[in-house]
């Protein structure tokens, strides 16, 4: 199947192979919404993990929380920020941790505009740049 | 006969929500976001819908991975805020118009749209904060809701030109509906952002202003857009702006722009707000 989405950069397009391959660790996510399994959850959060047939990688960036890490593994972002907010994490939070940037730096950001489409469209642009 | 009088979009950002639950609206970052909806809320107050029929999108709170719907119209009495993490919004309950859906439902897959027909779901933050954007804060919501949620989280969404498809087949099937009622459309998300990975935070006015043009305009240019397009140029999550084709479909070729409202930021994303109403 052809992706003409894999040359965008810093994006990860949670498409049905992504989701075949996240099912379980966003299904693990979606568990969190209800609160008795948040608390569960931060108990013994290896232990939550493991009633998920999850792979071994996806615990670990759950338990990491590497958020981009996560995403490359199969999770999306609806679900994966609902570890966020178990955490108390906003999510303007979690979005600074996957740019590499502080909250406070990531906020300032989005006041003066957002982050520039220039030199972010292209995957090449940015080798180049 | 019921008849559809004008469309409006807005972005749902749930930030926007919790701003004007906790009572931050006034707060200096705020203010400019709540003022660009102050007319709407007027224009809305005196077009008086009797059903508004929402386009947005579930946000994985009542569709989790288990059941990907891409075109779910809800046709229960009644549809719950969902909770979404930290207790449901304290918003009214939005009441359906369960005739009219159900009469949408049969004429849109006769017209070949597979629609999923819900007969019970909650509704998150794409729904209820387009609504409190509109309505405010009432102790009522003051017209029934038709949510039609599109399925823009697991790629591929509807493709642009399907959605304006839907809009027109929505638009041809309530005006076949021999009640009088009046219908108002909304089309919702958007406009740029991207909530996701190193990209994090992007936004697009030139593109978002473009989109708005187009939208008023030569929304046909707009269906020939392909999703790359979306994803590159307005974020990965700049995709719902396929939903606005949907309220735009519904709406005479030619229209009024009766207001117009952007501005970056609210929380990651750029809030775009647009009225258009048919002309006769």
């Amino acid at each position: 199947m052809e992706k003409p989405y894999d040359d965008i950069p810093g994006t990860i397009v949670f498409d049905a192979e992504r989701s075949r391959q996240g099912y379980h660790l966003n299904m693990f996510c979606m568990s969190l919404m209800k609160d008795e399994n948040r608390k569960a959850f931060k108990a013994d959060e290896a232990g939550y993990l493991a009633m998920w047939p999850m792979t071994p990688e996806q615990r670990q960036s759950v338990l990491d929380r590497d958020w981009n890490r996560m995403l490359q593994l199969g999770g999306n972002i609806y679900f994966t920020s609902k570890i966020g907010s178990t955490d108390g994490l906003s999510f303007q939070q979690v979005a600074a941790m996957m740019s590499g940037k502080t909250q406070p730096e990531y906020a300032e950001m989005m006041i003066n505009g957002g982050r520039s489409i220039e030199g972010n469209r292209y995957k090449s642009e940015q080798k180049r740049g | 006969m019921a008849k559809l009088t004008a469309g409006l979009a807005t972005s749902h950002i749930p930030a926007v929500g919790a701003a004007l639950d906790n009572g931050k609206s006034g707060e200096p970052y705020w203010q400019p976001v709540f003022k660009g909806y102050e007319f709407a809320k007027e224009w809305i107050a005196k077009e008086k819908p009797d059903v508004v029929i929402l386009v947005y999108n579930d946000h994985a709170s009542a569709f989790s991975l288990e059941l990907i719907p891409t075109f779910a119209i809800g046709c229960a009495e009644q549809f719950e805020p969902t909770d979404e993490g930290w207790g449901p919004r304290k918003v009214p309950v939005v009441k359906g118009s369960p005739e009219l859906a159900s009469h949408l439902a049969q004429s849109l897959i006769l017209d070949e749209f597979d629609m999923t027909i819900v007969n019970n779901m909650t509704v998150d933050h794409g729904l209820t904060v387009p609504m409190s954007l509109m309505f405010g804060q009432p102790a009522e919501w003051p017209c029934q809701v038709i949510p039609l949620a599109v399925n823009v989280v697991q790629y591929p969404p509807p493709t642009g030109h399907r959605c304006y498809m839907l809009g027109k087949a929505i638009r041809k099937a309530v005006e076949a509906y021999d009640k009088n009622l009046k219908v108002v459309i909304f089309g919702t998300g958007g406009m740029s952002h991207q909530l996701q990975g190193p990209r994090a935070g992007l936004i697009n006015k030139a593109f978002d202003n473009r989109f708005l043009d187009l939208l008023t305009a030569d929304p046909i240019a707009l269906t020939k857009m392909p999703h790359v397009e979306y994803m590159r140029e307005a974020g990965s999550e700049g995709i719902e702006l396929v939903m606005w084709l949907v309220m735009r479909g519904a709406l005479d070729d030619d229209v009024k722009e009766t207001y117009r409202f952007y501005h970056v930021p609210a929380s990651n994303t750029a809030v775009g707000h647009i009225i258009l109403e048919n002309k006769n």
